[in-house]
């Protein structure tokens, strides 16, 4: 118990590339012509992502993704959006929290994962309908 | 001249309210370093910190007097009897109630839920329960589903801008038709303190049950369930040095003889016949199953705790450290400070830093050993009202120090250095 991960928090978690996403966020807005949209919402903190993204032959040729919340959620959802962009369905199927992890460069504790992986929560739950 | 003395008075008297230094070495996790900084822990509205006292009670019981209570004929179990009933008798002495008008439950949430379930069959179609902007999900929850299923009518006293109850408000939604009204001692958001006495006058002038909220009162000041005159009263034994798991509910007892019990089983019977059953008496009637012992037995020790610091001392430990925070946090920039001015405020201020989330907040803080809440608190309708998504919330209890509210007011200066 004593050896628990300090990344969880504190502003090591606010590294550049993570406020450079935050500030300037990748892809975001809404596609008006989407074929899949989905809304997903953290009740802990209030974070909502909407995810927009059009499919071409089982690929992900557009995505945007409109929200509010925390800069970890915010950041991550930027983040996801770069990285499903032309990969197929059943790629962005087998994503995982690991790959958020990734992504944000950061280990991010149980609380907070929630908000890490709004996004790609949101994506996969939209190309799943 | 005398204006100098009463100074020196005052400054006398807020130094020597209480001892905390001495208070501080009873609580081993405050010598707990976070990100290798010393733990500030100002998440007391959450969850408070527990004394050697308490958690010693805890390991003595299971140690040494582990037994199921009110049946078994040994030893043990004539021991653990003694020890839970000592407990109970602690706990309503405390707010002072009778001994039969204190039920034992596992939280304040279970206390209410409690209530909704065994006063149900006294709402019908048309009548009125009525709670406020500033509840909390678990005493706004049940009266809503309530209201739901017996088709009564779920009415909620508005929040002005100062955070306080709108009088108006209140006047407006309690009729003749009330039968229920609901309402927080202390909002666990804004911090306000609710009169309580009034608005159980207001209540019963409309022969309405007046029920309390006491989550975050009565680890903080005193409560006197008969000066308050209400018709029940909750509250949770973690937030007052206690261990989770316990909880209670006071009701007056003419109101609890005529309410049915809410869990059926063991030990909350007297007699069972293949066509019907007699309840136990009170307060067992309402206390079903093996209950949590060794937890009751803590929240005991955590009340003789409170007592020999005295709770007006507490209370007013609280208020110095809250009011200095209040002063510190309005002068940073950028901060916005929810909830009255410190007058008709308790223990805790939330607050927001302009343009950052509160769980970016709370990181940053954490980096710095500083442990607030972030979030809606669980009062989703008034986050709605302040038009915030999420607040941080520093809360204050007995072993807070000003030092520490420095460190909170440089870790909050930080936040803004990271965000710009």
């Amino acid at each position: 118990m004593e050896n628990l991960d300090p990344s969880y928090s504190g502003d090591g978690m606010y590294r550049e590339h993570i406020m450079d996403h935050y500030k300037n966020p990748h892809n975001k807005g809404t596609l008006d012509d989407a074929d899949l949209t989905r809304t997903e919402k953290n009740p802990l903190c209030g974070d909502v992502i909407t995810i927009s993204l059009k499919l071409e032959n089982k690929k992900v040729s557009e995505v945007k993704f409109e929200g509010r919340g925390c800069a970890i959620s915010q950041a991550a959802a930027s983040m996801i959006t770069d990285e499903v962009k032309g990969k197929n369905v059943d790629e962005i199927e087998n994503m995982t929290r690991e790959d958020v992890v990734n992504m944000l460069g950061i280990e991010i504790g149980p609380v907070r994962t929630k908000c890490a992986t709004l996004g790609l929560v949101a994506v996969k739950e939209a190309i799943k309908n | 001249m005398i204006s100098l003395i009463k100074e020196c008075n005052n400054m006398l008297q807020t130094t020597m309210v209480l001892n905390v230094n001495k208070i501080r070495t009873d609580f081993p996790i405050l010598q707990k370093k976070i990100n290798g900084k010393n733990l500030v822990y100002l998440d007391n509205a959450a969850t408070a910190q527990k004394p050697s006292q308490v958690i010693k009670a805890i390991t003595d019981f299971y140690e040494n007097y582990n037994a199921n209570i009110h049946r078994s004929i040994h030893q043990l179990g004539e021991d653990s009897t003694r020890l839970y009933e000592e407990a109970h008798k602690k706990t309503s002495d405390f707010i002072n109630a009778g001994f039969e008008e204190l039920i034992f439950t596992k939280s304040t949430t279970e206390s209410l839920n409690l209530l909704a379930y065994s006063l149900a069959n006294k709402i019908n179609k048309g009548d009125e329960i009525v709670v406020t902007e500033m509840e909390h999900h678990s005493n706004f929850v049940p009266w809503q589903q309530l209201a739901k299923r017996n088709k009564a009518t779920f009415k909620v006293i508005k929040v002005d801008k100062d955070g306080l109850l709108d009088e108006e408000s209140i006047k407006q939604n309690i009729t003749s038709k009330t039968k229920i009204v609901s309402l927080t001692h202390i909002s666990n958001v804004l911090g306000t303190i609710n009169d309580i006495s009034k608005i159980t006058k207001i209540a019963h002038e409309s022969d309405a049950l007046c029920v309390v909220d006491a989550a975050q009162s009565v680890p903080h000041m005193e409560v006197d369930v008969k000066r308050l005159g209400c018709d029940f009263l909750a509250f949770s034994g973690h937030k007052m040095l206690g261990p989770t798991g316990i909880g209670a509910l006071y009701g007056k007892k003419e109101h609890l003889e005529s309410m049915d019990p809410f869990l059926y089983g063991g030990e909350m019977i007297k007699d069972v016949t293949i066509n019907d059953s007699q309840w136990n008496d009170l307060p067992w009637k309402f206390e079903a199953g093996t209950g949590n012992i060794a937890q009751a037995i803590g929240l005991g020790a955590a009340i003789d705790y409170l007592k020999k610091v005295g709770m007006e001392n507490i209370m007013q430990h609280s208020t110095d450290i809250t009011n200095y925070a209040y002063e510190k946090i309005s002068l940073i920039n950028d901060v916005k400070i929810y909830g009255p001015k410190p007058k008709n405020r308790a223990n805790l201020i939330s607050f927001n830093v302009k343009g950052v989330h509160a769980h970016d907040t709370s990181a940053i803080l954490d980096g710095e050993g500083v442990a607030v809440r972030a979030g809606h608190h669980c009062a989703m309708p008034l986050s709605k009202v302040l038009g915030v998504d999420a607040t941080a919330r520093a809360s204050f209890y007995l072993y807070n120090t000003k030092e520490e509210v420095d460190t909170l007011v440089s870790a909050i200066e930080k936040v803004k250095r990271v965000f710009t």
